[in-house]
C-alpha cells in the first residue's frame, strides 16, 4: 500500500476541500504572467508536498520568473537545477540523505525530494537525466509543469509542443503552414515503459487540483523514483486571456486533448473518464497558436485524439 | 602506516575512503576511470559505506555532485578530457553554488582527433571559474593532495570546489610506492563530518540556493567568491602546516623548490614532468650549468606572492606548459601568461620564455628538458631571446 508508513500528511487522498492543508508553502512574491498555468501548479504541489520537502526546481519559467532573490515564493528549502539537470540533481539530493542518514550523519527522518522541471528540461535536454534517475531506485519524485513550450525564452517549439501550434520556431507562414508538425512526444508512457524500477508514474491537470495534490502525495511516499506531468495552460505562449487558463485546463481533460491516469508498479488506471468527450475544435478555438489552422487540420487532430483515447481506454 | 606499490587512482580513492565520503557520481572514461573501479570495489567489499551512483553522462556526475554536495554530504566524482567539457555547465554551477565538490581529473589530450596522451588544456579551460587545482608530481601527492582537498574546500571560509588533476597514464597507471596512513590518523586530520556551514538545504532550515538574481546581487556574488579564493590561499598555508604536522610530510602548499639554490635559470611547470625535471636538472649541474627546478603545486589560487618571491632570483625562467591557448599573447601557453604576468610590476625581473611541451601526449623526455635547459642558460649568458615561445619536439 503506497504511503502506509508515511507520517507526513495524515492521509494521502485529498478528495474535499477540508482534505486540504489551510498552510501554503508556495507564497507571495513570484513574478509570472497573469493567468499563469505553472505558477498554480507549483503552489498546489507545495501544499500537498508540506513542509518536510526539499524542492530543487531546474532552469526555466518557474526558476526566472518565479524564484527572484529577495522575493522568493518558496516556504520549503529550494535549490535552482540546471536546464537539464533535474533528474541529476534529486538524485544527487536523495542519495544524500539516505547515505548521511544511514551512517548516522544526520538524524533518521522522512525528507521528501522533489524536483520540477518544464517541458524542455524534462522532455528534451533533461531526459538522459531523468532517465537514469528512475533506474536509479533513488526516493524522489520528479515534476514537469507542461506548458508545451518554451516559454520563458519567449515561445519556443519544445518536444511537448502539439501538432499544428504556432511557437516562433515553428511560425505559420506562407510556405510552411501548419506552424509544429513534430507530434507531442508522450513522455510520462516513456518513463513508464522504460523504467522498470519506477515506482509510480501519473499525468496531472492544474484544473483538477485534488487529483493533482493526491497524486503529488503518492508520488513522495512511493519508496523509490516517481514521475508526474502536469499540463498546464500558458497564457502568453498560447495566445489565450489569462481568465480563461482553468477552462482551457479542464477543456484538455474533457475533449481527450490530455488524459488524466496513474501507473502504480506497473498498472495503468484512468483516473478521470470524461462523461462525454466534447470536440476538439472546443478547446483549440480559445486559443491563438491554434488560429491558423484550418477544417482538416482539427479533423485531423480529433483523428488523433480519438484513436489514442480509444488506445487508453476512454472511449 | 603502510608502503604499498600502487597507482595514482587507487591512491586518491583511498584518500577519498579516508574521508568517509557519502556519495560518489561515476561515468567512465580513460584515464580516470581507475578511480571509480576502485571506489565501487571498496564499496562492493564493505570496506567503504557510499552512495555510487552510476550516471548517464559526465555533465549528470557533476550536477549529482552538486545537489548531494548542497544537502551536506561529502562527495566525490572525476573526470577526463572531453569528458570533462561535457560536465562544463554543471562545473560552472558548482563554485557558484558555493559547495566543497572534490573532484579528479586524469588529464587527457582534447578531441579532436582522439588522444589517450597528456594534456592540461582540458582542466584549464575552467581556470577562471572558481575550481581550486592541484597538481601532483606523484601517487604519493595524489592521496595527500586529496585528503587536504577536502579539508581546504569546506573550510568555512572558502566552501569552493577543488580539482586534483593527475597526469593521465603517467600517474594514474604507473605504480610508485606510497605510503598509506591509518584510517584514524587520516580521521584525525579530516573528521567524518564537514564543519558545519549556512548553506545546506535541509527542512529544519529552509533557504533558498541559487534563485535568480540579475544585476541586483550579482557583481556582489562575484566578488565574494573572489574573496573566497583569496581566503583559499591562507587556509591552504594553515592545511599544509597541520599536515605537515600529523603526517610529517606534504611539503610546502604552493611552490617546492628542486636544486634552486645558486641557481642563475630555473624551468617551473606542474605535475608528474617535475619527476622528469628532477633528471634533467642533476645531469645540467653535473655539467655545470646552474639550474633548478620549481613545481607549482597549485594553479588556483594561484599565490601570485609566493611565486615571485621563488622566481625573482633567477636571470631567465622557462615556463613549461603542457597546454596551449592558441591566439594568445605571443601564442603561448596558460601558465606562461599567468607566471609572466605575475612577475610584470618587480623592478628587476627574470627574462621568462615559454616551452609548450608534451602536447597531445608526446613524452616528456630528460634530453628536451636539458635542451630548454642549455638554450635558458645561453640566454642568462648573453641576454638574447631569439623565441619567447618555442614548441618542443614538433615537426613542423
Amino acid at each position: 500500500m503506497l504511503g502506509s508508513d508515511n507520517m507526513s500528511w495524515e492521509k494521502i487522498e485529498i478528495r474535499t476541500l477540508k482534505d486540504v492543508p489551510k498552510e501554503e508553502y508556495y507564497v507571495a512574491g513570484h513574478r509570472t504572467c497573469q493567468g499563469c498555468g505553472p505558477a498554480l501548479a507549483c503552489r498546489l504541489i507545495a501544499k500537498a508536498a508540506g513542509p518536510r520537502t526539499v524542492c530543487i526546481v531546474a532552469t526555466g519559467c518557474m526558476y526566472v520568473a518565479n524564484s527572484s532573490y529577495n522575493t522568493t515564493p518558496w516556504a520549503i528549502p529550494w535549490m535552482h537545477a540546471q536546464l537539464g539537470g533535474i533528474g541529476s540533481a534529486v538524485a544527487g539530493a536523495a542519495a544524500a540523505f539516505k547515505a548521511m542518514m544511514r551512517k548516522g550523519k544526520i538524524k533518521k527522518e522522512e525528507i521528501h525530494v522533489l524536483g520540477i522541471a518544464g517541458d524542455g528540461g524534462a522532455a528534451d535536454i533533461g531526459l538522459s537525466a531523468i532517465s537514469g534517475a528512475m533506474l536509479s531506485g533513488g526516493d524522489h519524485l520528479i515534476i514537469t509543469y507542461d506548458n508545451e513550450s518554451y516559454a520563458n525564452t519567449g515561445i519556443q517549439a519544445s518536444s511537448l509542443t502539439p501538432w499544428g501550434a504556432w511557437t516562433t520556431f515553428t511560425p505559420p507562414g506562407k510556405m510552411l503552414r501548419l506552424g509544429n508538425v513534430r507530434v507531442k512526444k508522450d513522455l510520462p508512457r516513456m518513463i513508464a515503459a522504460g523504467h522498470p524500477n519506477v515506482r509510480y508514474v501519473a499525468t496531472a491537470s492544474i484544473s483538477f487540483p485534488f487529483d493533482l495534490m493526491t497524486k503529488v502525495r503518492k508520488g513522495l511516499a512511493v519508496k523509490g523514483p516517481a514521475f508526474i506531468q502536469i499540463h498546464t495552460p500558458c497564457p502568453k505562449g498560447w495566445k489565450f486571456p489569462p481568465e480563461l487558463t482553468i477552462r482551457i485546463g479542464r477543456l484538455a481533460v474533457e475533449t481527450g486533448m490530455w488524459t488524466l491516469y496513474e501507473v502504480e508498479d506497473g498498472q495503468f488506471r484512468l483516473t478521470f473518464k470524461p462523461p462525454k468527450r466534447k470536440p476538439v475544435s472546443e478547446y483549440l478555438k480559445l486559443q491563438g497558436r491554434f488560429a491558423h489552422l484550418r477544417e482538416p487540420d482539427i479533423r485531423y487532430i480529433q483523428e488523433q485524439v480519438d484513436a489514442a483515447c480509444k488506445q487508453l481506454g476512454i472511449d | 602506516m603502510v608502503r604499498v606499490i600502487t597507482t595514482g587512482t587507487v591512491a586518491i580513492a583511498t584518500a577519498v575512503k579516508h574521508a568517509d565520503v557519502d556519495v560518489i557520481s561515476a561515468y567512465p572514461i580513460r584515464p580516470y576511470t581507475g578511480v571509480m573501479n576502485e571506489l565501487a570495489r571498496m564499496i562492493a567489499d564493505g570496506e567503504l559505506d557510499a552512495e555510487f551512483i552510476v550516471c548517464d553522462s559526465e555533465h549528470t556526475q557533476f550536477e549529482i555532485a552538486k545537489h548531494a554536495a548542497a544537502c551536506g554530504a561529502r562527495v566525490f566524482t572525476g573526470s577526463a578530457g572531453i569528458g570533462w567539457a561535457y560536465a562544463h555547465e554543471a562545473i560552472v554551477v558548482t563554485p557558484t553554488d558555493r559547495v566543497p565538490v572534490v573532484a579528479m581529473v586524469g588529464n587527457r589530450a582534447l578531441d579532436d582527433p582522439g588522444n589517450f596522451g597528456v594534456e592540461h588544456t582540458d582542466v584549464l579551460v575552467a581556470r577562471d571559474l572558481g575550481w581550486m587545482m592541484c597538481w601532483p608530481e606523484n601517487p604519493q601527492e595524489a592521496y595527500d593532495l586529496t585528503l587536504m582537498g577536502y579539508k581546504i574546500a569546506e573550510n568555512p571560509n572558502v566552501l569552493l570546489p577543488y580539482i586534483v588533476n593527475c597526469d593521465g597514464n603517467f600517474i594514474t597507471h604507473v605504480r610508485f610506492p606510497v605510503d598509506l596512513p591509518d584510517e584514524e590518523l587520516a580521521r584525525e586530520f579530516l573528521p567524518p563530518t564537514p564543519p558545519p556551514r549556512p548553506n545546506i538545504l535541509h527542512p529544519d532550515k529552509p533557504i533558498s540556493i541559487a534563485p535568480h538574481v540579475d544585476y541586483y546581487w550579482g557583481t556582489e556574488i562575484r566578488r565574494q567568491m573572489d574573496q573566497a579564493m583569496k581566503n583559499a590561499i591562507e587556509v591552504t598555508k594553515r592545511v599544509h602546516e597541520e599536515f605537515n604536522k600529523i603526517f610529517g610530510r606534504g611539503g610546502p602548499p604552493f611552490i617546492e623548490e628542486i636544486n634552486t639554490k645558486d641557481a642563475d635559470v630555473a624551468m617551473i611547470g606542474v605535475g608528474g614532468m617535475t619527476m622528469v625535471a628532477r633528471a634533467a636538472v642533476r645531469e645540467l649541474r653535473q655539467k655545470g650549468i646552474n639550474i633548478g627546478f620549481v613545481k607549482l603545486r597549485r594553479f588556483r589560487p594561484f599565490a601570485t606572492e609566493e611565486i615571485r618571491e621563488a622566481l625573482r632570483k633567477f636571470k631567465v625562467v622557462a615556463v613549461l606548459d603542457n597546454d596551449f591557448s592558441f591566439g594568445s599573447a605571443h601564442c603561448g601557453g596558460i601558465l606562461f601568461q599567468e607566471i609572466r604576468s605575475a612577475l610584470y610590476d618587480l623592478s628587476e625581473r627574470p627574462i621568462v620564455v615559454n616551452y609548450l611541451i608534451g602536447l597531445g601526449g608526446r613524452e616528456i623526455t630528460v634530453d628536451a628538458m636539458k635542451r630548454i635547459g642549455k638554450e635558458i642558460y645561453e640566454i642568462s649568458k648573453t641576454k638574447e631571446v631569439k623565441h619567447i615561445v618555442k614548441w618542443v619536439d614538433v615537426r613542423e
